[in-house]
């Protein structure tokens, strides 16, 4: 067993793991954390995601050990008070979901690309999205969903700057 | 799935990583994104005794010029290279080719060291880096040598990493402006190239002749995927592509 400190949804914490535990399975079983699913276990499906450093990375294939020292996001932390995170209200505005397994990693993806790249193209919104598998199909909505909430986002900040 | 159990240390330094291998020998593996390992370990292909984390060594990353080369740290992430300003003037190929690899999620962990060291040859970075004519900096409990990415990469998966040594840094000719193709044929996103080809301009054949030195010259394994005679098809096409489409 080896002791880690890190920071997960704000908050510090200090657990004893081991060094085989992976980051998923620490976010879900230790930390009782379930928006992160296990879908493919192979770093493809992106069922997984969550931000690391504010950056998407699929925790089926980062230990907790690598995270030490570092800040985990999980989707339960975009909505700390129960407020939507602009990319999940649009996630449902949009119906950007059917039956829901790969939402949680569609939607960390989504942030993590829009802090990359505040206003994408439909094009580079696909393939931003292409290490998030969703097999209901239901990519068009997805898409929808994250351009929304890029305009969305470049509508408020414009009416700051007005 | 799980991986089995191991031991892991952290180092803190590239020396530190040195001593680290020669201290844990044969039974350890280096850890830097873990993109190529981890996936290994969990499917039982890999089973080192202890893991060393090079990840949080900080000479062993950043992007840097040194005369007429860029140096990569071994470290440095595919998608830090992909965004890196000096890559995409100095070594655009190189650029171009970290910004394919796998996808956004692998690109935030993967690291050019360790792709080049996992040797996979239907991989972006070995292609782009013979393509570039650059080399690998090793070291190890003797020093640092340098090799050039031909002479790098021996075979299937092997490399001329000898025991007790790591990748340091990368090193790549700076050529602003140069010319360059790249083209990969995949089966569905985020997969490995069943053929990729990367052509950097330097005219020595024609581009239907070097089509054909291509098809001819290369013997591809075969797989479910594709059989030799079509992966020879694809480097013929893609190599006249890669030629047609410089930019």
């Amino acid at each position: 067993m080896m002791q880690v400190k890190l920071t997960v949804n704000g908050e510090q914490r200090s657990d004893d793991v081991e060094p085989r535990l992976l980051l998923v399975h620490y976010l879900r079983e230790v930390c009782g954390l379930r928006a992160a699913n296990i879908g493919c276990d192979t770093t493809s499906c992106g069922a997984c995601t969550v931000l690391l450093n504010g950056e998407s990375v699929k925790s089926c294939t980062v230990l907790t050990a690598q995270a030490a020292g570092q800040e985990v996001v999980t989707a339960e932390g975009l909505a700390p008070d129960g407020q939507l995170h602009p990319v999940q209200q649009a996630f449902r505005d949009e119906h950007g979901l059917q039956c829901g397994f790969c939402t949680p990693g569609m939607v960390m993806a989504a942030v993590s690309l829009l802090r990359e790249n505040p206003s994408p193209t439909e094009d580079q919104v696909r393939e931003g999205l292409e290490g998030n598998l969703c097999r209901c199909t239901g990519y068009h909505n997805i898409i929808r969903a994250v351009l929304a909430a890029a305009a969305q986002s470049a509508g408020s900040q414009a009416e700051v700057t007005t | 799935m799980i991986p089995a159990p191991f031991e892991y240390v952290a180092a803190d330094s590239a020396a530190d990583a040195v001593d680290l291998l020669a201290k844990h020998g044969d039974d350890a593996k280096l850890l830097a994104g873990g993109h190529s390992l981890l996936p290994m370990m969990k499917l039982r292909l890999a089973a080192p005794a202890v893991l060393i984390d090079i990840a949080r060594a900080r000479d062993l990353s950043g992007i840097s010029v040194d005369g007429g080369e860029l140096v990569i740290g071994a470290t440095t992430r595919h998608a830090d290279v992909a965004s890196s300003e000096l890559v995409r003037t100095e070594a655009p190929l190189l650029a171009h080719a970290a910004s394919l690899v796998g996808d956004p999620q692998i690109r935030h962990r993967g690291t050019i060291g360790g792709s080049l060291a996992h040797a996979d040859p239907a991989a972006d970075l070995p292609m782009a880096l013979v393509a570039l004519g650059g080399s690998v900096e090793l070291t190890g409990p003797a020093g640092s040598r340098r090799v050039v990415a031909d002479d790098f990469f021996t075979g299937f998966f092997e490399t001329a990493l000898a025991d007790g040594e790591l990748i340091s840094a990368v090193r790549v000719p700076r050529r602003p402006g140069m010319a360059w193709g790249y083209q990969k044929f995949v089966r569905r996103a985020n997969d490995w190239a069943i053929v990729g080809a990367a052509a950097i301009d330097g005219r020595i054949a024609s581009p239907a002749e070097a089509a054909e030195l291509a098809a001819d010259g290369t013997s591809p394994g075969e797989d479910i995927h594709a059989d030799r005679q079509f992966r020879q098809h694809l480097a013929r096409v893609l190599t006249r592509r890669a030629l047609e489409h410089l930019s």
